[in-house]
């Protein structure tokens, strides 16, 4: 259901460009004025989403994680699954936003002989996973080339890299087909797993279409039917540089990639696409836990009306004194002394 | 907000890297390379046209250039036929595009560079500048 819903959102979005613009001439909407909202929508949700995830209190911290926190000093203490510092927390993110650690963990649940319940290994998701979102990353580094100009040493060093493989005269950018690769696997690996299939909503499926249609309009322009680089590159600067220009022939491919892209980052805050900010706020990866050395106070706590002993002394002194009770305060020498080995 | 001071360290770290490419274009033009077709050959054409359509050849004269490639290494044809105007023109990089693009660094290059694309034939086919 979930699945025919979203391919046929993305085939009636990529249908609508090629309407819009060989048929209507709508290459201004299209190159200009959508992507303008779109950047603007992303931007101004995402903030918005984050700042709203802020306002959130988060009661205590929670340290659910598998190693050994800190203790006595002769027990050792896993310093990055429970860490008890800041830089500890930095190095937990850091490798969790960089080489999905927790996913690393990731098990199969499967009964074995209809009674055995056994974990297996499972690294699939966790390669297919991490194979895609750097591949996403480099790629869009890349781009940059088209975003600026003169082009950055740091994109042509990534270009060169990338592009170490020549086919038919021309580098084959390996990032570009593993993004195709990658994202097919996570695809068909949410088809045919039932359990997972089972899950998986019409915003699991969705991403997924409009990722793939925009690697493979991005490779047909590249490899197969061309486009004209230097007027897209004219029509990127543009943008970029607030003076907006369509140049004439530009392919449809173009469009098809540009819009779908944009349809991307405008649905990114509405969607499960959150997670990329989402990350930095969950609470089992970005706080220390240090329960037991810090106090941390209950955000939402209403103010506790106390009677201090103090108070209660202060109320009390004088029938204490009567009966011999020890008083902290305005008591005889006597009286403190007993006070204080009382306690 | 809570941890205010963090959270607004990062939406601020998120804006900047999204928003680069308009720091960087502040006051820039977006101006494609101006190129030159001032050469001898090319002035001496009556037509001043390429081997195909102009189009054409803006977004695949690579295509072309690896058919030619193709064609006369493995398959020892030399001769090109339009598909323009029927005229015939010998494959060859350097005896035919660069026999009328002689002005490789204000044609080939200026362009390339624009578009941050390195071909490596010049590393074996010699370019005009070379021979002189
Ligand atoms: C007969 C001379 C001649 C030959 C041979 C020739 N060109 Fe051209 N080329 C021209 C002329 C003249 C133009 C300008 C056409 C115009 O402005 O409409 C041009 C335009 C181009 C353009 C488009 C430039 C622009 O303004 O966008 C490219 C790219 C190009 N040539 C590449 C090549 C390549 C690659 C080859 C070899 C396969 C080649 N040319 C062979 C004469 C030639
Ligand atoms: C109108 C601008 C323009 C002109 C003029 C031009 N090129 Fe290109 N050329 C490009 C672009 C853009 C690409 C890369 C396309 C891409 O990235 O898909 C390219 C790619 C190539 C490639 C393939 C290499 C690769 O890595 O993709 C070759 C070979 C090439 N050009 C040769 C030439 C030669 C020879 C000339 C001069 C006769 C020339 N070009 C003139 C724009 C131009
Ligand atoms: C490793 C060296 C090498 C590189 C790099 C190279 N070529 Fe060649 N190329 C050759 C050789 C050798 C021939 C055969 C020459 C012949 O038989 O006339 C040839 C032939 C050709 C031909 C047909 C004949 C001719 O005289 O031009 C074309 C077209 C061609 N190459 C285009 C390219 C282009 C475009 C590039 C860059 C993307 C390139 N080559 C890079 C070695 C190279
Ligand atoms: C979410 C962001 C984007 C992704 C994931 C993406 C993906 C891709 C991929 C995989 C390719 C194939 C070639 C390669 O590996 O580089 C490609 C090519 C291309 N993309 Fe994108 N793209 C994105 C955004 C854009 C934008 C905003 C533009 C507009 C300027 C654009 C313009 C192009 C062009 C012109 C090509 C063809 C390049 C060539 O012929 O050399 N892309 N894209």
């Amino acid at each position: 259901m979930g699945l025919k819903f979203s391919l046929l959102m993305v085939t009636a979005l990529i249908l609508g460009v090629f309407l819009g613009v060989e048929a209507l001439g709508l290459s201004y909407l299209f190159g200009v004025i959508i992507p303008y909202i779109a950047l603007a929508t992303f931007i101004i949700g995402f903030v918005y989403r984050v700042v709203k995830w802020g306002k959130a209190p988060v009661p205590f911290r929670i340290p659910t994680t598998c190693g050994q926190q800190k203790s006595l000093s002769w027990i050792k203490q896993n310093k990055i699954e429970n860490p008890s510092t800041t830089s500890g927390v930095v190095a937990r993110m850091a490798l969790e936003v960089l080489f999905f650690r927790s996913l690393f963990k990731n098990t199969k649940a499967q009964l074995v002989d209809g009674q055995r319940l056994v974990y297996q290994w499972e690294k699939w998701l966790w390669l297919g996973g991490l194979i895609f979102h750097w591949s996403f990353l480099i790629v869009v580094i890349r781009h940059f080339r088209f975003f600026l100009e003169p082009v950055p040493a740091f994109v042509r060093l990534i270009e060169k890299l990338d592009g170490f493989f020549l086919v038919d005269l021309q580098n084959v950018y390996l990032t570009g087909v593993l993004l195709l690769v990658a994202i097919t696997y996570l695809f068909i690996r949410r088809v045919f797993i039932p359990q997972v299939r089972y899950v998986s909503l019409a915003a699991d499926y969705f991403p997924l279409f409009v990722i793939m249609g925009i690697a493979l309009t991005g490779i047909l322009m590249r490899y197969f039917t061309r486009v004209d680089v230097v007027a897209v590159k004219e029509l990127a600067l543009g943008l970029f540089t607030f003076n907006p220009t369509v140049p004439e022939g530009i392919s449809i491919l173009f469009y098809i990639h540009l819009f779908l892209v944009c349809v991307l980052i405008s649905y990114f805050p509405f969607s499960k696409l959150m997670h990329m900010g989402g990350i930095f706020l969950s609470p089992t990866r970005n706080m220390a836990n240090n329960n037991r050395a810090v106090r941390h106070i209950n955000p939402w706590n209403y103010p506790v009306k106390v009677h201090t002993y103090e108070e209660y002394e202060d109320e009390f002194r004088d029938k204490m004194r009567a009966v011999g009770l020890p008083l902290e305060k305005d008591g005889t020498e006597g009286e403190k002394e007993a006070a204080t080995t009382k306690e | 907000m809570y941890n205010s001071r963090n959270i607004i360290i990062g939406l601020v770290i998120f804006i900047g890297i999204f928003t680069l490419p308009f720091v960087f274009g502040i006051g820039k033009k977006n101006d494609a390379p101006k190129l030159s077709l001032d050469t001898p050959k090319i002035n001496e054409l009556e037509a001043k046209e390429c081997i195909e359509d102009t189009d054409f050849m803006r977004s695949n004269h690579m295509k072309l250039l690896s058919e030619w490639k193709v064609s006369v290494v493995r398959d020892g044809n030399r001769i090109y036929v339009s598909e323009k105007d029927g005229k015939e023109y010998e494959m060859s990089l350097e005896n035919t595009c660069l026999d009328c693009h002689s002005n490789k660094e204000e044609f080939c290059d200026a362009c390339h560079t624009y578009a941050q694309v390195e071909p490596n034939c010049w590393s074996c086919h010699v370019g005009p500048e070379e021979v002189k």
